[in-house]
C-alpha cells in the first residue's frame, strides 16, 4: 500500500534521511535474573504490590471464591461467559450455589457502561500467566473476556495457574514468540489501581480496582 | 527548511530571576526536598547491585542508540505495522500541526469532551488549551494532573505533576473546586472525590487522548506505562482514542521492551513495575466488546530531527522520561519544576528545551546547572547531560553549522554571543598565559582589588547573584613561595 501524499511525513523522514549517519551499537549481552522458586518470589512480590494471594485446588476454586465473595458481602460479580472460569460460574449459580449475583459481560460496552460503571462490585478474569520477578499476571483480554472486566469493578478477582510462573517479562515474551502475533491489548497488571499523586501517599484504588485477589490454582491439588 | 521547536517562544522571566522566589519559599522547598529525598532513596533501592545495574543500563542505553541510528527506517516499519493493524497514523511536523490534527480527528467525529492520560507531548502541544480554542473539553484524569488542572498550573515535574503542592493545598483546591465536597485532609478521602468525579467524566467522554511511552516498530504496539489506570480508562472505555507521541519514541523489536521497562519504572518511581504495562496494537476487532472503535497515532517531531542531525546531541532523544535526572539534581531539588518555565524542568529539560525552543528563547537553561554530573549517574539510558550542557553553552556563543543546510546545528546558535564576554575572556587568557602579566595583575588586584564597586561595569552581572570576590593582600603565588613551594616549570 503506499502512503498518500503526505508533505509532513516526506518532510520529518526526508531530514532524518539526510542527517550523518551513525553506526548503531549492537546490544551488549543482559541476563535477566532467574528464580529458583518462582512462587515464592511472585508471592512476595505480589503481596509487595498489595495483591491478595489465595492459594486455591482445581477442586475448591469456586467453593473458596463463593467464600471471599460472601465474606466481603460481593452483591454483584461481573463474569465473563465463554471463559472456562466464567462459564463455571455460571453453572454454579444456576445450580443453586449461593454466589451473588453473576452480571455476565456478553453485550458490547457501549449495551453494559452503567453496569459496568456504576454497578457490579466485582469483576472476574483468567490470566495468560505471572511473571515472578515483578509479581505481575498477564493477561490478554480477548472477545468472551474482554479488557474492562479487570479494571471497571472495584474488586479484581484474577485466577492464576501455578504452572505458568515465568522468572520474567524478558523470559514469556521470547519463549512465547509474543513478536509474532499481539493481541489487540495486552496487560501485564501489579497490584491494584494506585496513585501517590498527594505528597507521596500511597491510596488505592484511585481510578481501576482497590482491591486485587489472586486466586493462585496450585499443582499439587490436582 | 527545518521545522521548528513548536512551542511558542517564552518571553516570561528567564531561570537567573526566577529562582530566588523559589528559593525563599520555605514550603516549596520543604514539598520538593522531601518529595526527592524519598525517590532517590526508593530509587537507589531497586539497584542493589552495581554490576546488574550497570549491565542493565548499558543494554536499555544500546537499545535507544540502535533504534535512533535507524529511525527513520522504524518510524516507517511502526506506520505500515500499525496501518496494517487498522491503527491511523498522522505525522505533525511542528506542535501546531499536531494540534490540529488532533482537533481535525475530534471534529469529524463530533467529539465534545475527551479524557485524557497523562502525556508530556500533550503538554509541549498546549493542547488542552487549543482544544478549548474550539469547544472541546479536555479533562486531565491522572490524579496529579487532574490537581493541576483544576488549580490552572502546569506540572513541575514529569512524572509527578504535582510535586509542588502539599495536602493542605490540595484540600483546600478540592473544596473549592468539587461541588458538595467538605474539606477533608484524608488522602483516601481525596482520591476518592477524584475518582467520584472522573469517572463519570470517563463515562461520558467522546474521545481519549493519551501519550506513549514506548512505540514498537516490529509488531505495531503502543507501550503505555502506568499506576493508577486512568490511562488504560482512556485509551480503552471512550469509543475513539488519540494517542500523541514524539518521534524518539520508537523502538525496533519488542524484545527492546522488557529492559526498558525493567529502567523506567524503578529509575522513576522506585518501583520494580508499574500497576498496569498496557500494550496496544489495535482498535477493537470485529466481535470484540471493547475497546475503541478508532485508534490515531500523532507523530509529532517538534524540532526532534533537527536534533537529530548532531550525532552527539542527538544521544538526547534517547530520553525515556524517567525524570531521575531532575529527582537527583542538586538545582532542581532546591528550585523545582516552575523556575525553569519551561515544559521539561530539570536536567534533561536544560538540554532539550533549548534545542526545541531556541538558545533565543531558551539560551539560560544549560547555565542553571553546577555539572556535577549526578543526572548522568543516574540516568538509565546514559545520556551524558553534562557533557551536552557545555556543549550547548558552547553553540550558544560559537556555534557550529550543519553542512547540509548551513543553519547553526542548534536554534539560534550564537544566541547569547556578546562582546563584553568574549572580551574579558581574551583578557583572561592572556594575563593567564604570560606569567609576567599575571604577576603584574594579580598584585594590582591584591592592592586595590577591594576597591572596584559591586556594580561596576562587567562586575555587575557577576554579584548579581554572588557576592563580590574579597582579595586577598597578598597573591597565592606570594604565600605559596613563602611555604616553600618551588617555582617548577613543566617540561
Amino acid at each position: 500500500m503506499s502512503a498518500p501524499p503526505n508533505t509532513a511525513r516526506d518532510a520529518i523522514l526526508g531530514r532524518l534521511k539526510a542527517a550523518p549517519g551513525r553506526p548503531g551499537p549492537d546490544l551488549p549481552p543482559w541476563t535477566p535474573p532467574t528464580y529458583a522458586d518462582k512462587l515464592a518470589r511472585f508471592r512476595q512480590m505480589a503481596e509487595a504490590n498489595h495483591a491478595e494471594i489465595h492459594d486455591v485446588t482445581a477442586a475448591n476454586w469456586l467453593e473458596r471464591l463463593a467464600t471471599i465473595l460472601n465474606n466481603r458481602g460481593v452483591g454483584r460479580l461481573m463474569v465473563a461467559p465463554g471463559t472456562p472460569r466464567g462459564d463455571a460460574l455460571l453453572r454454579a449459580a444456576a445450580q443453586g450455589v449461593p454466589l451473588p449475583t453473576l452480571v455476565p459481560y456478553d453485550q458490547s460496552v457501549e449495551v453494559l457502561k452503567d453496569a459496568l460503571v456504576h454497578q457490579v462490585d466485582a469483576g472476574l478474569t483468567g490470566t495468560r500467566g505471572a511473571i515472578a520477578e515483578t509479581g505481575t499476571l498477564i493477561l490478554w483480554p480477548t472477545a468472551q473476556e474482554p479488557r474492562l472486566l479487570s479494571l471497571l469493578p472495584p474488586l479484581h478477582i484474577a485466577v492464576l495457574e501455578e504452572d505458568t510462573l515465568h522468572d520474567t517479562l524478558a523470559a514469556v515474551v521470547r519463549d512465547q514468540g509474543w513478536a509474532a502475533g499481539m493481541p489487540t491489548n495486552a496487560l501485564l497488571i501489579s497490584g491494584p489501581s494506585k496513585t501517590s499523586d498527594i505528597e507521596q501517599t500511597l491510596a488505592y484504588g484511585v481510578h481501576g480496582p482497590k482491591e486485587l485477589i489472586i486466586l493462585l490454582v496450585r499443582k499439587e491439588g490436582e | 527548511m527545518v521545522a521548528d521547536g513548536g512551542m511558542p517562544p517564552d518571553h516570561g522571566p528567564r531561570f537567573a530571576e526566577r529562582a530566588p522566589d523559589a528559593l525563599n519559599n520555605p514550603q516549596l522547598r520543604r514539598n520538593f526536598r522531601r518529595a526527592m529525598d524519598g525517590l532517590m532513596a526508593k530509587r537507589a533501592a531497586q539497584f542493589p547491585d552495581p554490576a546488574y545495574w550497570a549491565e542493565l543500563r548499558e543494554r536499555g542505553a544500546a537499545v535507544k542508540a540502535r533504534a535512533l541510528s535507524r529511525l527513520p527506517d522504524l518510524l516507517e516499519r511502526l506506520e505500515s505495522r500499525l496501518t496494517a493493524n487498522g491503527v491511523q497514523v498522522h505525522w505533525a511536523e511542528t506542535t501546531e500541526e499536531a494540534n490540529a490534527i488532533v482537533l481535525g480527528i475530534l471534529q469529524q467525529a463530533g467529539a465534545r469532551t475527551v479524557i485524557k492520560g497523562k502525556s508530556m507531548v500533550s503538554e509541549e502541544m498546549h493542547l488542552n488549551a487549543h482544544l478549548e480554542r474550539h469547544g472541546i473539553e479536555a479533562v486531565e484524569s491522572d490524579l496529579g494532573e487532574y490537581i493541576i488542572q483544576l488549580a490552572g498550573e502546569t506540572p513541575s515535574h514529569i512524572v509527578m505533576p504535582c510535586i509542588h503542592k502539599n495536602k493542605d493545598e490540595i484540600s483546600d483546591l478540592f473544596a473549592e473546586k468539587i461541588p458538595g465536597l467538605e474539606r477533608t485532609g484524608d488522602v483516601d478521602e481525596l482520591t476518592a472525590a477524584a475518582r467520584r468525579v472522573l469517572r463519570e467524566r470517563f463515562a461520558n467522554a467522546d474521545a481519549g487522548i493519551s501519550g506513549v511511552n514506548f512505540a514498537v516498530a516490529e509488531t505495531g504496539t503502543l507501550v503505555l506505562i502506568e499506576n493508577e489506570g486512568n490511562g488504560r480508562l482512556s485509551t480503552t472505555l471512550p469509543p475513539l482514542h488519540i494517542a500523541v507521541t514524539g518521534i524518539e519514541k520508537v523502538v525496533e523489536t519488542l524484545d527492546d521492551i522488557p529492559p526498558l521497562l525493567a529502567l523506567l519504572p524503578r529509575s522513576a518511581t522506585g518501583q520494580p513495575i508499574t500497576t498496569y504495562v498496557n500494550m496496544i496494537s489495535s482498535p477493537r476487532k470485529a466481535g470484540e466488546k471493547d475497546g475503541p472503535t478508532a485508534v490515531h497515532l500523532v507523530l509529532l517531531d517538534g524540532g526532534r530531527s533537527r536534533v537529530y542531525q548532531d550525532v552527539e546531541l542527538a544521544d538526547t532523544l534517547r530520553c525515556i522520561r524517567c525524570a531521575a535526572c531532575m529527582n537527583h539534581c542538586p538545582v532542581y531539588t532546591r528550585v523545582g519544576g516552575h523556575t525553569y518555565n519551561a515544559i521539561y524542568p530539570g536536567p534533561i529539560g536544560k538540554i532539550l528545551t533549548p534545542q526545541l525552543q531556541g538558545l533565543d528563547a531558551a539560551g539560560d537553561q544549560p547555565h542553571a546547572s553546577t555539572l556535577c554530573n549526578a543526572c548522568a549517574e543516574v540516568c538509565p539510558v546514559k545520556i551524558p547531560i553534562p557533557d551536552l550542557l557545555v556543549r550547548l553553552r558552547r553553540e550558544a556563543v560559537r556555534p557550529t553549522e550543519t553542512p547540509a543546510t548551513h543553519l547553526p546545528v542548534v536554534k539560534d546558535g550564537g544566541a547569547e554571543r556578546s562582546w563584553t564576554e568574549s572580551l574579558v575572556w581574551a583578557g583572561w587568557r592572556l594575563v593567564y598565559t604570560r606569567p609576567l602579566l599575571y604577576r603584574m595583575v594579580t598584585r594590582a588586584l591584591a592592592w586595590g582589588g577591594n576597591w572596584v564597586p559591586a556594580n561596576a561595569p562587567l562586575m555587575r552581572d557577576w554579584t548579581k547573584a554572588r557576592a563580590k570576590p574579597r582579595f586577598k593582600p597578598r597573591t597565592l603565588h606570594d604565600l605559596a613561595r613563602e611555604r616553600g613551594y618551588l617555582n617548577e616549570v613543566p617540561k
